[in-house]
């Protein structure tokens, strides 16, 4: 099989598990935060108890979350070798501030939070906990940065590489990589902030309906009421107030891809032919011919969103060439299920507030069993953003940067393709010219099927172990649920005692020790 | 400036790595000697020891590879790709370890204590020595093109030296790991069992080392070089041979605290030693020397090295703010009834 498509394959498998567990985390530790500095704030004990049953669930999911990281981490070089020599001084510097902000913060104070409730204060353990919540947005901010770097590239030039002073190629053809030339222009490249705002926005959104999923069960139950009825309250807030920005973000977002990545844009909307688009609701896109059947869409709303008015053109797929444009069919459906997905939401969420006001929610059994599942919902939305995103970067693992006019408009060449800002370095025979790099290019060069085959395998076998390890657990504690931290004081007497007890013995030891000596 | 700073990153790397060693080593060192824990509470005191912090000690690892894959591309691309298959080896490793501690006391039944507790010490051993594994390969020199492309497979790999080296790797871990575990023991038959390890594991890496030893020195050509060139490399063999020659002194008198640093010290001396053996080298080309990937034909751009030295300089006194806190934190012995998690 082709080493290409199976180390894709085997990046999606690995990215998209992982990416199961970090929007989790992200989102609960917003939670565990407020509900730590309410419990500071007003003392009651259900804010102990509650925060203590999400750090149980919290701590298992980011266990899950690190196990499944660091192969990310290393399977750039050890699959993908040409992309990160390509791109290693852009890309490698976001990567290791990662690690130093971010990693280091979360993991060392994810003791003090999991570990320490005995043993440090209620003010210490808070901070502890916003510097966890913190430390995982941060992590969100670099990757999401060299991401968006590799979708709308800035801030870099493109050189030959020197070796002992002298330009390297290898038997002629020129050895040429992305340089930064501006590091705060790589941070904030065209995309950065659109998509490190739909991507946190998604978090919160994936963590609230976890939330809310697990409280509206207890609430079937009729288990834990009060711990429940507050939980799903606070969370069915949040993630009404973070759909509708979502909706919001999602637009500026498509605005932001149809400026830098035209053709990802027309394979989203299934675009085939320049000119006013109408808005696809869905249909079934035919590449062969050029059109979408079955199609149920709104005249002109495309060129509406895009341009403001229904009569300017966008660009299609037809100004591409053939080996430029992303698949069509998975970049189609990703993207529209997402929408709808979202979409969904919005009225689900508003309709449960307007229920939450009239006083009728909790009684309402159908919608709480809507609301167990529905985080599947909100996972499966955050999984086909990516897929949307990532498929729709193809050919390309780094972008080439449109060039356009002072209007915005972008430029096309003799043959009336957009043109991309290209770099020409001198070969044995005539030129190179770099625009970007191409995804089937940047695999390593010494690994071979056989061995992704293998590990690709492997890593199957090992987090489909992992993901039924985590819903095992999962599902233990959300069946034992909260423990009244007042039923705890109890039990926390007669460990107290007995450990006073060892204490005691254990001092009685270390007395004769010296005596003897 | 710019032959400088490939030269500061390739200390900074080595000051990871070390820190990572000491850090994960004893976490590793706890894996490879649970079987000698007996019952239940011994266990329990075991991954106690190690719980809360071993997260965060494998952060050093992430770190390290994100460095090398900023300052130095070219040398983090042929080594990962190159060793494919070990390296796979090593994340399933880590990714078995993280499990079985996390996983362990999720669900109370014996049996599958009992399975996650086979998966710690499997996984601690086989990560320690691949480590160990790939140091030598790197003493050693691996075939590489001239592009700087890996021309081996893995069975070149494993070859006397490297295996030599993993093996050190492995006595080196358990030995810190048991220094580290008897501090956190509290009395009794466990910590007696840890005491008489501690002379165990001290005797078979003081073994290992000599042979290592004498192995780099007469079959390994490309190490040699460097120690003649540069002198003070003797002083750093000086404070690794007193530091190891005063782990049974310190044992002897009582002092495992005493004992542990100065396993932290034989750690440190080591990588600084095989560190100075390798520079400028980052690969060592086995086969055509001329062909080796030196730090600077393998760094990234000097905008990119000072970025991040800029970074470094903001960020690394933070994290080591948080892990002295941390530790202080979790400072003392387990206690054995605590069992939190």
């Amino acid at each position: 099989m082709d080493v290409v498509l199976l180390s894709r394959v085997q990046f999606a498998l690995t990215i998209m598990f992982h990416y199961l567990f970090p929007p989790l985390t992200i989102g609960m530790g917003v939670v565990l935060v407020y509900l730590e500095g309410m419990y500071l704030w007003k003392k009651e004990p259900i804010y102990e108890t509650a925060a203590r049953f999400w750090t149980q669930l919290f701590a298992v999911t980011f266990a899950v979350g690190v196990a499944s990281g660091i192969v990310m981490e290393f399977q750039f070089g050890t699959n993908w070798a040409v992309y990160s020599r390509f791109v290693g001084d852009v890309f490698g510097s976001a990567l290791a501030a990662e690690g130093i902000f971010a990693f280091f913060l979360e993991s060392g104070f994810l003791a003090v939070l999991v570990f320490g409730w005995d043993k440090v204060s209620a003010g210490f353990h808070f901070f502890a906990t916003l510097m966890v919540a913190l430390g995982s947005m941060f992590s969100a901010i670099w990757i999401v940065v060299a991401n968006s770097w590799q979708q709308t590239p800035a801030g870099h030039h493109f050189v030959q590489m020197m070796r002992d002073g002298q330009p390297w190629a290898v038997d002629g053809e020129p050895i040429v990589r992305a340089e930064i030339v501006s590091f705060w222009e790589v941070v904030f490249n065209p995309s950065t902030l659109e998509r490190l705002s739909h991507t946190l926005i998604g978090a919160f959104i994936m963590g609230a309906f976890f939330i809310m999923s697990i409280s509206a069960y207890y609430l079937l139950k009729n288990r834990h009421l009060d711990f429940a009825k507050r939980s799903f309250t606070g969370a069915l807030l949040l993630a009404s107030f973070f759909c509708l920005v979502q909706l919001v973000s999602g637009h500026s977002n498509a605005l932001m891809v149809s400026m830098n990545q035209p053709a990802k844009l027309a394979a989203y909307e299934g675009h085939f032919k320049t000119g006013p688009g109408d808005l696809s609701l869905i249909g079934l896109p035919i590449e062969d011919e050029q059109r979408v059947a079955m199609n149920l869409a709104v005249p002109g709303l495309l060129s509406v969103l895009v341009h403001g008015d229904s009569d300017t053109p966008v660009s299609g797929l037809d100004r591409f060439r053939p080996e430029d444009r992303p698949p069509l069919l998975p970049t189609y459906f990703s993207y529209r299920i997402m929408v709808g997905l979202g979409m969904t939401f919005i009225a689900l969420t508003l309709f449960s507030l307007f229920l939450l006001w009239r006083g009728k929610l909790f009684n309402q059994r159908w919608l709480l069993k809507i609301f167990v599942v529905a985080v599947l919902g909100a996972v499966a939305a955050n999984q086909l953003g990516w897929i949307a995103a990532e498929i729709g970067r193809q050919p390309w693992v780094v972008y080439p940067v449109v060039e356009r006019d002072s209007a915005g408009k972008p430029l096309l060449d003799a043959e009336g393709f957009v043109r991309y800002r290209s770099t020409e370095f001198p070969a044995a025979e005539g030129t190179v010219s770099i625009a970007g790099l191409r995804t089937k290019d940047a695999v390593s060069e010494t690994v071979g099927s056989t061995e992704v085959l293998a590990s690709m395998v492997m890593f199957g076998l090992i987090y489909l172990l992992l993901g039924a390890l985590w819903v095992l657990v999962l599902d233990r504690k959300i069946r034992k649920g909260p423990i009244p931290v007042a039923a705890r004081a109890t039990s926390k007497s007669h460990g107290l005692l007995d450990s006073a007890t060892q204490r005691l013995g254990r001092e009685g030891v270390g007395r004769q020790e010296e005596d003897e000596s | 400036m710019s032959e400088l700073l490939p030269v500061i990153w390739y200390v900074l790397l080595a000051f990871l790595l070390a820190g990572y060693a000491i850090l994960d080593g004893f976490d590793f060192g706890v894996g490879i000697l649970h079987p000698l824990a007996r019952s239940e509470q011994e266990r329990q005191i075991a991954i106690s020891a190690i719980a809360p912090i071993w997260d965060g000690n494998e952060v050093w690892l992430v770190t390290f590879g994100g460095a090398l894959f900023a300052a130095f591309p070219e040398a983090y691309a042929t080594v990962f790709s190159g060793f494919y298959i070990p390296f796979m080896l090593v994340l399933l490793a880590l990714i078995f370890r993280a499990v079985s501690i996390e996983f362990r006391s999720k669900i109370d039944s014996e049996r599958w204590r009992r399975t996650w507790d086979w998966g710690f010490f499997g996984s601690s051993l086989l990560a320690s020595l691949l480590f160990g594994v790939a140091v030598g390969n790197g003493l050693m020199g691996i075939p590489l093109d001239d592009r700087g492309l890996y021309l081996g497979g893995f069975f070149n790999l494993l070859n006397p030296y490297a295996l030599l080296t993993g093996l050190l790797n492995v006595a080196l871990f358990a030995m810190h790991g048991c220094l580290f575990l008897y501090l956190k023991t509290p009395e009794g038959d466990f910590r007696i069992r840890l005491r008489n390890w501690m002379w165990h594991t001290w005797g078979i890496f003081l073994v290992l080392y000599m042979l290592a030893t004498m192995y780099t020195l007469l079959a390994v050509p490309t190490a040699v070089p460097n120690f003649q060139k540069f002198p003070w490399v003797g002083l750093l063999a000086v404070v690794s041979v007193l530091a190891i020659a005063n782990i049974p002194r310190a044992i002897y008198t009582n002092r495992a605290g005493q004992a542990f640093i100065s396993s932290c010290v034989t750690i440190v001396t080591l990588i600084a030693i095989t560190a100075t053996a390798l520079f400028p080298n980052l690969v060592i080309a086995g086969n055509d020397p001329a062909l080796s990937l030196t730090i600077w034909r393998a760094a990234s751009s000097e905008k990119t090295l000072q970025t991040m030295l800029l970074i470094a300089v903001i960020g690394m006194p933070f994290v080591l703010a948080y892990t002295v806190a941390i530790y202080w934190t979790f400072r003392g012995q387990v206690e054995p009834d605590k069992s939190s998690y």
